[in-house]
């Protein structure tokens, strides 16, 4: 797979990446590459190695073999905290939140800031007056509304749940954000404003990676189309220039690999 | 909008309030009808007698809360308490260890007990239940051994001194009860203000979510048992002072009776809801039907009777209260 002539800067790329589950190839020399401030779809049917390439880059797996870079720079992740503290946030599809906690409590969750002083240092104590107030910015920032951040987040609905999750990547991503299905759970009107969302993380600034079912969705919001098949990525799409059926063609093998 | 914040913001403190007053209305309310039923029952005398009671399961209770809170439950407390009292009075009486090493040893021993339920639960991934029903056979047989089943007598006056009293406002308080309200306070205080006590309340409700952000699930888990297993040897430091001798037989009744104070205090059997002064609060209910049904001269069969119905009660309600608050 090559790129486009004018090479635009890639923010992650991915060269041969392998993973196999006994005899089973997950990912069979799959490549990837993500520019700066785009949304790029990563699609493919159910056993394609979506879900093990978005695992590889956020850090929830390591790969047999291949290479990951960031910025120009080689990775290796051990473990999502190590992916996250490069800048690469993930949401996951099961939205990973604590439901009895706030919403402070979980967009900090795992990096809660403590008091200033000795009070933080040696006692420990947390700051929740800042949580409150830094996670009501978050919000506000991706016009997402809740009554108080107070709320346990069991409390919302699903769209609102979603919000909280993405606020959270966006939040304290530095490079990418990674959405696994944001709009697999969500009615039309949530799903209207979760794509809404993923265009203003972008337009901060950041690269999405997108993984979804969804075609209209993906056609709707996507800069570029990645197309996972039987372990590989077969093609590069510009979604302009390629209808919904010619991408599902090579979704599904029955057309042949595409080039951008 | 901001009006509706507010109302907001006073349902969720409303609710949160109901969750931890509901079970002091409990006490209040059974306080109240033991207080009608016996003349006794209110006096300062006597309720530094339910506080003396409660003081070993209260602090066993704090630690049982911190591995409730995990999803998980520790079938062990009382067995490892009682090995603890063995320990640390067999040590001071026959071996002549100083004293102050004689109660570390003890702690030492049920924190090591702690680690060994912590390493099955995380490393091996057994299920709480199983792991602390094995060590409360295993430290009940190693209590048994050592002490060739035997009471241990003649404890240095030092080990006595918890449950010694000082006066306060006319009536006598017991050492041991202070510490337990401090240890209740330092729970408290970790649990709420800092972000380890988030991270055990995370952890309980959804420990997948907890990993993902980055939290050392196992390490909060492991240093949760081993906390319990320390605060087991404290219980056990109360109950040699408060009978004076070492019982190889003790924490029989405190096994189970810690459970049912937390569960009477409003924690969640399922992990990351609740709150550990409920727990003193649910120790302190056990504690005075057991008193008041004494005084009134309720046979001791219907106490145990009673606080089944208690459990059931409390476990129903938290079970309801769970399916309200998704609809």
């Amino acid at each position: 797979m090559t790129t486009s002539t004018a090479t635009p800067t890639l923010v992650m790329e991915a060269r041969g990446l392998v993973k196999r589950y006994g005899h089973v190839t997950a990912l069979d020399h799959s490549d990837f590459e993500l520019r700066e401030r785009e949304i790029l779809a990563v699609i493919g049917d159910n056993g394609a190695g979506k879900s093990t390439l978005i695992k590889a880059l956020s850090g929830a797996l390591t790969p047999d073999a291949g290479e990951i870079f960031l910025d120009g720079q080689r990775v290796h992740f051990r473990n999502p905290m190590d992916a996250r503290r490069a800048g690469i946030e993930t949401v996951y599809q099961d939205l990973a939140i604590a439901p009895a906690l706030s919403i402070a409590e979980n967009l900090f969750l795992g990096r809660e800031p403590r008091r200033p002083g000795v009070l933080g240092r040696v006692l420990r104590i947390l700051d929740t007056r800042r949580m409150h107030e830094e996670s009501a910015a978050h919000l506000r920032d991706l016009n997402i509304t809740v009554g108080s951040t107070r709320q346990p987040v069991e409390t919302l609905s699903g769209g609102q749940r979603q919000g909280v999750a993405v606020a959270r990547s966006a939040a304290f991503a530095r490079h990418v954000v990674i959405m696994d299905e944001p709009t697999a759970a969500l009615g039309v009107k949530q799903s209207a404003t979760v794509l809404d969302l993923i265009r203003r993380v972008r337009d901060r600034g950041l690269s999405v990676v997108l993984i979804s079912h969804d075609m209209p969705h993906v056609f709707e919001i996507a800069d570029r189309i990645h197309v996972a098949r039987l372990g590989k990525r077969v093609a590069l799409l510009d979604p302009r220039a390629v209808s919904m059926s010619d991408a599902v063609a090579v979704m599904t093998g029955a057309a042949s690999s595409h080039q951008p | 909008m901001l009006r509706a914040e507010v109302d907001d913001r006073t349902a969720h403190r409303f609710r949160a309030a109901l969750g931890t007053l509901g079970p002091l209305i409990a006490l209040i309310a059974a306080a109240a009808f033991f207080a009608t039923r016996s003349d006794r029952f209110l006096t300062g005398e006597n309720l530094s007698i339910v506080l003396q009671q409660v003081m070993v399961v209260g602090v066993i209770a704090i630690g049982q809360t911190l591995v409730i809170l995990t999803a998980g439950v520790d079938l062990s407390c009382g067995a490892v308490m009682a090995l603890g009292g063995i320990v640390m009075t067999k040590f001071a009486s026959e071996l002549g260890v100083p004293t102050p090493l004689a109660i570390a040893s003890g702690f030492g021993v049920t924190a090591v007990f702690g680690a060994i339920n912590g390493l099955l639960v995380t490393r091996v991934k057994l299920p709480p239940f199983i792991v602390t029903l094995g060590t409360l056979n295993i430290a009940f047989a190693v209590t048994q051994l050592y002490s060739s089943s035997q009471t241990v007598t003649e404890l240095p006056e030092a080990m006595h001194v918890l449950g010694s009293t000082f006066r306060l406002g006319g009536t006598s308080v017991v050492y041991g009860v202070v510490l337990m309200l401090l240890l209740y306070l330092a729970a408290w205080f970790v649990l709420r203000q800092t972000a380890a006590g988030r991270h055990v309340y995370a952890v309980g409700n959804n420990p997948e979510a907890a990993r993902l952000a980055g939290i050392p699930t196992g390490r909060v888990l492991l240093g949760v048992y081993v906390i319990a297993g320390v605060l087991y040897g404290v219980a056990a430091l109360l109950s040699v002072a408060r009978t004076g001798v070492g019982d190889p037989n003790a924490g029989q009744t405190e096994n189970l009776d810690a459970i049912t104070a937390v569960v009477l205090g409003g924690t969640s059997l399922f992990g990351g809801r609740g709150a550990v002064l409920g727990s003193l609060v649910g120790a302190l209910i056990v504690g005075v039907f057991r008193n008041g049904l004494t005084l009134m001269g309720v046979s001791s069969v219907y106490q145990i009777l009673i606080t089944g119905i208690l459990v059931i009660l409390a476990v129903a309600t938290d079970q309801l209260s769970r399916m309200g608050s998704r609809s």
